[in-house]
Order: structure tokens, then sequence, then C-alpha cells
């Protein structure tokens, strides 16, 4: 069974949306939505590229066995941790804005510190 | 034995110790304990960069695994001196830290604060010696959070922000670098760097590689601060703790300028980069248009640490002019400059550091006559500034010497005219500095200030030595640069 390149145009997809979130959204926690998204994306690229029609989990069976390609799955595991890390220092940061600002509103945030 | 894995002890003495520094909560017994580790790790690149120098290329396989396959460590003339950069810096800001960073942040939790500048020093030392395409985004990252959790730490609420913005910026800039190697991981399968450099070479025409060198070339612009990929730069320096924005001026940018180089000259090869797919031609301009927009706006600034974090734009235009000069007197130039400007920039971060201290401000109005109150401080700032304008006898100059000696090696003599004209421009903000900090008698809060301690002056006048020893003496100094632009210019492939 054949997919094409139905998997590249969602990866596209979701790289654009989460790229606009990130762009126009004012909102910080919307903008780490869009951040989240646009590193998933990434991920399912990774986890695309290693897929082999018909191949099975790489597990030893003998041979002429065919088997996906295990090392982006190994990549994007450190990828995840990775982005599980920006994520919650994001979240962390977005918090401390909080208090301190009381807000999450990045124009209001500007207009604050413009005054002082 | 125990120098074979020298390499490897590099990174993993700096990581290993990061958590453990959690565990000492008096906050002199942290900071004694992030010295002595700095110190050890700039010893271990002094001899490493010594045996590069001497056996040539040193290539380390992780536990044992051959290059393709396993993560191999790869040092040569260029990195090694990236290390050495970097751990250098790393040793000399700590020195600095304890008087600096505990008055500003009387509250500091300091086991946790030098956890975050272990990890942040093992990811740009990880960052500059990998020969791993993917272990490379891993330390990027190791760094790149630890940074952004330091400059959060600052005094004023916009630290929070500029962190958050540098967050987001970092994340986009690092994301694009995985997309880069994934797509050419997809061509090649191959992560190592010499390997990729090998294997692209049939298919660097593809539609696919050419897709990786745009997601790579910004990804990794975005890291260094590329003129216009700089916005998250200054309000992260400007808001950081002194000692921060000292440490990360000095390295952050160099390492991923370092990448930059490593990339586009070692695995595409300068041939492809250059020739078919001519980057020199936005290299160039780009580094341009970084020098004088950045030094135009730094001479509007009235926070020193602002006008000196568009400075450092500034300078990073220099060193892409370097790169886009396509020749090994342009390189010699870029990387000459990592060193110098690191050695100037922290110097002049860390005399504004001391003036925090005393004035708890570094706004232009609050230094009215400070010149007259802390001499050996401003001193050591002027110093600073005229290695940044590149005064003979400076690092600055020699910097500034190959760079025009590389374009008008290519006959680009309006390239060369506009790199003078461009410290003509740092003359302005630098005398504005002076202009306020000695032709001005000291009032209100100048008044009562007082030369800053000697723990504090001692490592700002370690690094403006430096950049008069290196100006005056730069055999050492272009020597390795030379040497890793011949390596550079070769490329990776054999």
């Amino acid at each position: 069974m054949s997919v094409g390149l139905l998997n590249y145009w969602v990866v596209i997809f979701l790289m654009m949306v989460g790229l606009y979130i990130v762009m126009a959204s004012r909102n910080l926690i919307k903008k780490m939505v869009g951040l989240t998204l646009f590193q998933t994306s990434v991920f399912i690229l990774y986890i695309t590229m290693g897929k082999i029609s018909g191949g099975t989990a790489p597990i030893l069976a003998g041979p002429g066995t065919t088997y996906s390609n295990p090392l982006p799955h190994v990549l994007i595991l450190t990828a995840i941790v990775v982005g599980v890390a920006t994520t919650a220092l994001g979240m962390a940061l977005i918090i401390r804005i909080k208090d301190a600002y009381g807000t999450i509103e990045e124009d209001e945030i500007q207009s604050m510190d413009a005054n002082g | 034995m125990l120098l074979e894995h020298l390499p490897i002890l590099q990174i993993v003495v700096p990581l290993m110790a990061a958590p453990l520094c959690i565990l000492l909560r008096r906050r002199e017994r942290s900071w004694a304990f992030a010295l002595v580790l700095s110190w050890v790790v700039f010893a271990m690149s002094v001899v490493m960069l010594q045996r590069v120098l001497t056996e040539g290329t040193i290539i380390y396989s992780l536990g044992g695994w051959p290059a393709p396959w396993g993560i191999e460590y790869r040092v040569d003339a260029v990195n090694a001196f990236v290390v050495f950069l970097v751990s250098l810096i790393g040793a000399i800001v700590l020195l600095y830290a304890p008087r600096s960073i505990f008055a500003e942040l009387p509250d500091l939790r300091a086991n946790l604060f030098f956890t975050a500048y272990l990890l942040c020093l093992t990811g740009m030392l990880g960052m500059a010696m990998t020969g791993d395409v993917f272990n490379l985004f891993v330390f990027l990252e190791i760094s790149s959070l630890s940074s952004y959790t330091l400059i959060a730490m600052g005094t004023d609420r916009r630290a929070l922000m500029a962190s958050y913005q540098y967050l987001v910026m970092g994340t986009v800039g690092a994301t694009f670098y995985v997309i880069g190697v994934g797509l050419l991981y997809m061509m090649t399968g191959t992560l190592n760097m010499v390997d990729l450099a090998v294997r692209l070479q049939p298919v660097l025409m593809t539609n696919t590689v050419l897709a990786a060198f745009a997601f790579l070339a910004v990804g990794i612009g975005m890291k260094l601060a590329l003129f216009p990929l700089h916005l998250w730069l200054p309000n992260a320096y400007a808001h950081a703790p002194s000692m921060v924005t000292a440490f990360l001026a000095a390295t952050a940018t160099k390492v991923s300028v370092y990448v930059f180089v490593r990339f586009f000259y070692g695995i595409f090869g300068a041939g492809y980069t250059f020739d078919q797919l001519g980057l020199d031609r936005f290299l160039v301009p780009l580094g341009l248009a970084g020098i004088f927009v950045a030094s135009l706006v730094a001479v509007f600034q009235s926070n020193v640490k602002r006008m000196l974090a568009y400075s450092s734009i500034a300078q990073v235009g220099y060193m892409m002019v370097g790169v886009g000069l396509v020749s090994v007197t342009g390189l010699t130039a870029t990387l000459v400059h990592l060193f110098n400007h690191a050695v100037m920039k922290s110097a002049l971060f860390l005399a504004i550091g001391c003036v925090v201290l005393r004035l708890g401000s570094c706004e232009l109005e609050d230094l009215r006559g400070i010149g007259k109150r802390m001499p050996v401080t401003m001193a050591a700032f002027v110093a600073g500034g005229l290695s940044l304008i590149g005064v003979p006898l400076t690092v600055g100059f020699i910097s500034k010497w190959y760079l025009v000696l590389a374009a008008l090696e290519r006959g680009w003599w309006p390239v060369a005219v506009l790199i003078l004209f461009g410290s003509l421009i740092a003359v302005a903000y630098v005398w504005r500095v002076v202009e306020i900090a000695y032709f001005h008698e000291p009032t209100g809060k100048t008044a009562q200030a007082t030369e800053a301690p000697l723990s504090m002056l001692i490592p700002v006048w370690i690094l403006t030595g430096a950049t008069f020893t290196f100006g005056i003496n730069s055999t050492f100094t272009v020597d390795i640069a030379r040497r890793g632009a011949e390596i550079l210019m070769a490329g990776l492939a054999p």
C-alpha cells in the first residue's frame, strides 16, 4: 500500500500552520502552541522518511526481511525530548511573565515596557 | 591512556559536573566548584589545541564505534581554536562572577545558576567538537535552553520577555536546522560530516539538497544573528545579568559562525556553496548591511549594554563578509575575528558590569563623570572601544587588516572602503560613552561611586591585556586561523 507523498503534504501543511501561528498570534501561549506544532511537523517528516512500504519493525527475523529504517525514530525520540524541554521552559517563562506583568498579551507587555 | 580520551573528556567533564553542582547549596561552594571545573576544561582545551597544532587532526570515535555508524569527534585547527576560545572566556568570566552576580541578584539560587552555566558551556563545546550533524543539534539545544534560563535571570522583568523571544526565535532556528539535516539524511543516509561531504557529491543539484541548503543557511543564520535575523539579540544581551551577557556575547554567536563555516565550506564545499549557488552574493551584502544598520542603531542607544549588543551584530557582519569573500585570507580574517571580537567584547561587557555594580544602571545618562570615579574600569572600557574601532596595536586592527586585505585580493575595493567606513561609525558610539564618562562632572549616583573590587578588575584587565597582546603580536592567532582557513577551503570531502 502506498500513500505517495501524502505525508509530506501533511508535514508542509502543519509546518506552515505552526510557523504562521508563531508569527501572527500575539498571545504568548498561542505562540507556544504554534511552536510545538511546528516542531511536531518535523517529527513526522523524519518518521516518514524512515518508512519503507511493506517494511516491518526492525527486529531481526532471518534474512530477507524488509524493515523500516530505525535511525530516524531514534533521532526523533531525542528531538521529542528537546521539544518537551523547550515547551516546559517556555511555559515556565510565561508563568513568570504573567507574575511580572499581569498579562500574557504581547501588545500589552510592549506598551507597558515602552511606558517604563 | 587519559590523553587519548581528551576530546570526549572536554565535553563529559562539564556535563557530569553540572548536576553535581546542584548538590552544593552554599552559593560560594557552588561557585568555587564551577570555577575549578571551568579552569580544568580550559586546561584540557589548551592541551588539545597544542596536540592538534603539532600532530594534526585528532579523530575520536565515541564508544569505539567507527565513523559512519558511531558518532565521531573530529578536532582540527578550526574547532580546537573555537573550543579554546569558548573555554577561555568561560573560565575568565567565572573569576568575575561572584561579586557581580551576587550583588545583582541577592536571592539567586547560585547552585542552579552555575548548573545552567556549566550546561551552556558544555553545549557550546560540544557544538564545536562534534563531527556528527545530529549530535550538533543536541548540543545546540543544550546550550540554547540553558542560555534562555541564564538570560531570564536578569534583574529587570524585561529579561523575561527577552528570554521568551529568544526562545521562540532560537527554537525556530534550531528546527530549521533539523529540517535541513533531515533532508540531507534523506538523500545520503548518513549524519557524519565527512561521510556527508562525500555522499552529497552526486546529489548536490537535487531539489532536496537545495531545500536542505536553504533551511540550514536560514537556521544557522538565525543562531549567529546574521542581519536581518538578529532581532532576538539586543534585548537578550541588554537585560541578562552582566556576566551572562559577557559570556554569551563572546561565545554564543561565535560557535554558530563556526557551525556555519563548517557546513558551507566543510560539508557542502566552497565550490558548490559559492561558485554554483552564489551564497557569497547574499553574505557580503547582508554582512555589510549588518555592519551599517547595527552600528548606526548603536549610535542612538541610551543604554550602554544595548549599544554594545548592536555593535555585536555589526561585528558578526564583519565575520560574515569574511566568509563571503571565499578565500584563505577572508576566512583567516573571520576566524581571527572570532577570537579577537570575543576577547574585546567580553572585556567591554565585563567593564560595564563593574559600572552596573557601582551604579545599578548602565544608562548613558547615569554615567556622567564615571571616568573620574572608576578610572581603572573605564580605562579598560576605552581600550576595548579602541579595539572595536580597529585602532592599530589592538586586536580589532588585526581582524580588519586581514578583512580589507581579503577584499582587495578579490578586487572588491568598494567592500574594503565600506569596511573602513563601518569602523568610523564605531568611533561615534564609543565616543558617546567616552564623552559622558570623562567630560562631565560626576553628579548624583556617580559622585559616590568608587572603583570596582579587585576580583572584578583582574578578569577585565586579563581580557584587556589580551586585546593588546594579540594586537601587537598576532602570530599565534593568525597562524592558527590561517591553518584553519586552509582546512576549511579544502573542504571535508577527501
